[in-house]
């Protein structure tokens, strides 16, 4: 009776290997998948018993840490944001019931300190336990906090500054904002999203439909001094109600400067003279030199996507419009037409002339701190080269002139020239909630010779103008930056 | 080196690995670092002390039975043991203390009854006595549990539920060695061929037909897939193995898929679960589908090395706790698993030990099957022979029907993975198991060689 018994042997031996495949099967092979999988809510729950890193400004406050709950393996860590609502805009939150969003989100990798399975391998031969990242923000808090406040004390609106020779962004601000630490319960989640008088959860920094007014001039001047067709001494028509596409257009006040210099065309804020110059240009070399600035795509920072919107011309269905499509080029050299843009765009159009025409990827992650203290700094990258250095060089000099002679007359930054862009686009009023008419702008950047930080504020339902309302947040908060 | 020498250094490194477990156990759960020193030492001390008290007890009554048997299901112990600590501490004090119980049964049985070939004797009366086991479930209605997969497989005394398949499928065993012992000389000369298929005498169908219908009675009554599966299995090893005729297995299997085929379009319990088991993530799929989801996302987390003993995730956080209705406690209620200190141990094991520790635990099951197979294969006479082979085939199949559900080989089932799973029916009956078969393999031993120890 011996040889059944070997074979019987060998038949259950099968079975078992078969076991110790599918147990690969599981564990090597399909794993990726298995761990990917909808249905698997292991990861969401693996993240709560890790501590996340910090999240700190450049200047060392704490936006957002861990705090632990609980003992042994049944201890969580919950999310706390220290400065409140000063950071909710553009940390976001990141809680086991309402999930994550924001920088939390872009930089969640990170901050549970993520690496592939043979690294994890060698951390847990080495005894170490999981534990993220910490991360040093580009964001600067006393400035964030100036920005903010200037900003509430005016109403709705955004501050964005960013160095020009490096991308990072050292002042996001949004108002209103929101306190993060109540977007721990759906219920605090879902009254942010129930407040539609405020949209406070809107992060009109880059999320906003904004027109631009008279500081798309900036690129306009760019696109006629580099495209070699203008120089800043070009005389062009001023005159008051132009037809400009089959309809006249007026400048502000019904002034009728007549024929003047680009200069003074760019100083005074000149409506028609902009008109014409976009039309000798010609729709295709705008929308080339809007598409070197970042328009009509999204902006090339290191952020969730469906938190960001391209700034650009927009038809009624929301989708962008290129060079082919019909279009009032004219309108749109003086921030009109159905053009619409956020304020980080307007921060980068600033940010390119300053930095000799290139424009540098926006960043807002300076420094990733792993639990052992070893830093490793994220590296400046060119986004575009937009224009000549020179080109560069006249546009300055025409954005200084606008601080000096033009509408942005009367403001400082400390004592060195700088340059500046207002805007007032006339809105009409009569949406809900806003019964005033304009929306301001300045943009601009300083000190002159030797740009240090470039900025761009704006805010909504305003009776005055750019250089009366935005010049002086952006001002202030330029000099706080240089200080 | 004599057998019990060997025996007991294996014990001895199933002590050292009992107190690197607890050890490993403490150092995840990092509140407690007092612990990781003493208290793993004394738990490996008592571990070790219980099996030196078995081994001395051995060396006195069964000095020439197989060397490595008991060492390996010490092993599965210690394994059951650290698993089960990890997941909840007092399930393994239970657990130990189920382990004591089990152990005092099995001195019982080596140390009292002493032959045990008299269970040829009592065949028919164990027959009996196993066929009840199987349907106390159902006799006892007001005291059957209906688990959480719609099985009848607890019998609730009152003072603990027990699963009487466990110690049925001992006796099942028993009468089965015993009657094809006598009759596999009938079965195999009044064979017929026919349709190419060597078919056995008439008469002598009726019993295999009872066996048959006994399985399928369990699946239709006690609704016991996992049981029906293994049981039958063991009866066609002992079967084959006393006929030595293949085509007797495959009449076998076939019977037994048909009646399965018809019950899985019928029953709406064995329904479900072939669907799950065909696939896991169909969309409109049974609620029951989760188990398995989540047994193969826990092997998914294992990896090839594991998150370590004491780190993957089995208790849901806090946070994600329900309210748990029944006076339910972890782990029957807020586990990731379900039921993870017993059907779907085997998935927090390649959790915390990966492919790795999956695969030894399957060796340590195959090595079992091995020193039982070879104990038969050295059995002086027919009973013996097939009891081990029964005994074995059974063993290693219960090993195998549960792992395969969790691996989704199979359809999941819920039988205990022996010696590992909870539960002090599988303990007991399995610890009974492993007696009768170093009784086998201490006569033979004995018998055939006479001490001569270094041919195994």
């Amino acid at each position: 009776m011996n040889a059944p018994i070997y074979r019987l042997y060998a038949t259950l031996l099968l079975l078992l290997t078969v076991l110790v495949g599918y147990t690969s099967r599981w564990t090597v092979f399909d794993a990726e998948e298995l761990r990917e999988n909808t249905f698997n809510k292991r990861p969401l729950l693996e993240s709560q018993g890790i501590p996340r890193g910090e999240i700190r400004s450049i200047d060392g406050e704490v936006i957002a840490r861990s705090v632990p709950e609980g003992q042994g393996s049944q201890r969580i860590y919950k999310r706390e944001y220290p400065l409140g609502a000063l950071f909710g805009h553009p940390v976001g939150y990141d809680f086991i019931n309402t999930g994550l969003t924001g920088i939390e989100a872009s930089e969640n990798d990170a901050l549970i300190g993520k690496t592939g399975e043979f690294a994890t391998l060698l951390e847990e031969l080495q005894g170490k336990s999981e534990e993220g990242d910490d991360l040093v923000l580009t964001l600067d808090a006393d400035a964030q906090r100036l920005a903010t406040s200037q900003l509430e004390a005016i109403g709705f609106g955004s501050v964005v500054a960013i160095e020009p020779a490096t991308g990072a962004i050292r002042v996001m601000a949004s108002n209103p904002g929101f306190d993060p630490n109540s977007a721990a319960t759906t219920s605090g989640l879902e009254a942010f999203y129930q407040d539609d008088a405020t949209s406070p959860l809107l992060q009109r920094a880059i999320q906003s439909a904004y027109p631009p007014g008279s500081t798309m001039k900036v690129v306009s001047a760019v696109a006629a001094i580099d495209s070699g067709q203008f120089t800043p001494d070009s005389i062009v028509d001023g005159t008051d109600g132009q037809l400009i596409d089959g309809v006249p257009l007026h400048n502000f006040a019904g002034e009728s400067p007549g024929m003047i210099t680009l200069t003074t065309a760019l100083t005074d804020s000149v409506n028609t003279a902009w008109a014409n110059v976009g039309e000798a240009l010609g729709a295709e070399t705008y929308f080339e030199y809007m598409d070197r600035f970042g328009f009509n795509q999204q902006p090339e920072l290191d952020y969730p996507a469906n938190l960001m919107r391209a700034s650009g011309v927009r038809q009624e269905d929301g989708t962008l419009i290129d060079a082919s499509d019909p279009v009032d080029i004219g309108r749109v050299a003086i921030g009109q037409e159905r053009l619409t843009v956020t304020p980080l765009q307007m921060a980068e159009v600033a940010a390119a002339v300053a930095n000799d025409g290139d424009l540098m990827k926006p960043q807002l992650v300076a420094e990733v701190v792993d639990p052992d203290g070893r830093v490793d700094p994220v590296e400046p990258q060119k986004q575009s080269d937009v224009m000549s250095p020179a080109t560069a060089e006249a546009v300055t000099v025409m954005m200084v002139s606008v601080t000096e002679n033009g509408t942005a007359a009367g403001l400082t930054v400390g004592d060195s020239p700088f340059a500046g862009k207002t805007g007032t686009a006339e809105l009409g009023g009569g949406r809900a909630g806003c019964d005033l008419p304009n929306q301001v702008w300045f943009i601009g950047f300083a000190p002159a010779d030797d740009p240090q930080i470039a900025v761009a504020a704006t805010v909504e339902c305003s009776a005055e103008t750019g250089g009366a309302v935005a010049g002086p947040i952006a001002t202030a908060v330029m000099s706080e930056l240089l200080g | 080196m004599s057998a019990r020498n060997r025996e007991l250094f294996g014990l001895f490194g199933v002590g050292l690995l009992v107190t690197a477990g607890f050890t490993a156990v403490f150092t995840a759960d990092t509140v407690d670092t007092a612990k990781i020193g003493n208290t793993s030492l004394i738990y490996g001390g008592y571990f070790f002390g219980v099996c030196l008290a078995i081994h001395v007890v051995m060396r006195l009554r069964l000095p020439n039975a197989d060397p490595y048997l008991f060492p390996l299901v010490a092993l599965l112990a210690a394994f059951g043991l650290v698993l089960l600590f990890r997941i909840e501490d007092s399930l393994a004090f239970k657990q130990a203390t189920l382990f004591l119980v089990s152990l005092g049964i099995f001195l019982a049985i080596v140390l009292v009854f002493r032959d045990y070939m008299v269970l040829e004797r009592y065949r028919y009366l164990i027959a009996v006595g196993g066929i009840l086991l199987l349907l106390s479930p159902r006799l006892l209605i007001d005291h059957a549990v209906v688990d959480r997969t719609g099985a009848y497989i607890n019998a609730d005394l009152g003072f603990t539920s027990f699963q009487p398949a466990e110690l049925a499928k001992i006796c099942v065993v028993i009468f089965l060695a015993s009657y094809l012992r006598d009759r596999r000389e009938v079965l195999i000369v009044g064979a017929r061929r026919f349709l190419g298929l060597t078919l056995p005498p008439l008469k002598h169908l009726g019993p295999l037909l009872v066996v048959w219908g006994a399985a399928m009675l369990m699946l239709i009554f006690i609704r016991d897939l996992g049981s029906s599966l293994m049981l039958f299995g063991g009866f066609l090893a002992i079967l084959y193995v006393a006929t030595n005729r293949v085509s007797f297995v495959i009449i076998g299997m076939l019977l037994f898929l048909v009646g399965f085929a018809f019950l899985a379009q019928t029953v709406p319990h064995v329904q479900e679960r072939v669907e799950i088991w065909q696939d896991p993530f169909a969309v409109d799929g049974p609620a029951g589908a989760q188990q398995l989801q989540q047994s193969l996302f826990a092997q998914a987390n294992g990896g090839l090395f594991g998150e370590g003993l004491g780190q993957s995730l089995i208790e849901l956080p806090r946070t994600f706790k329900v309210h748990c209705s029944g006076g339910l406690t972890f782990p029957d209620c807020n586990s990731i698993l379900p039921a993870p200190h017993t059907d779907f141990i085997y998935a927090v094991a390649v959790d915390e030990l990966g492919l790795f520790g999956g695969a030894a635990i399957i060796c340590i099951y195959g090595l079992i099957g091995a020193r039982g197979f070879r104990t038969a294969v050295i059995a002086p006479d027919g009973f013996s022979k097939l009891l081990a082979v029964g005994l074995s085939a059974v063993f290693v199949l219960q090993a195998f029907v549960i792992i395969g559900g969790v691996t989704q080989v199979i359809p999941l089932t819920g039988v205990t993975l022996p010696f590992i799973s909870f539960g002090g029916s599988s303990v007991i009956a399995n610890m009974i198991l492993v007696a009768l078969l170093l009784m086998i393999s201490d006569r033979a031993r004995s018998e055939t060689w006479r001490g001569d120890e270094v041919r195994l």
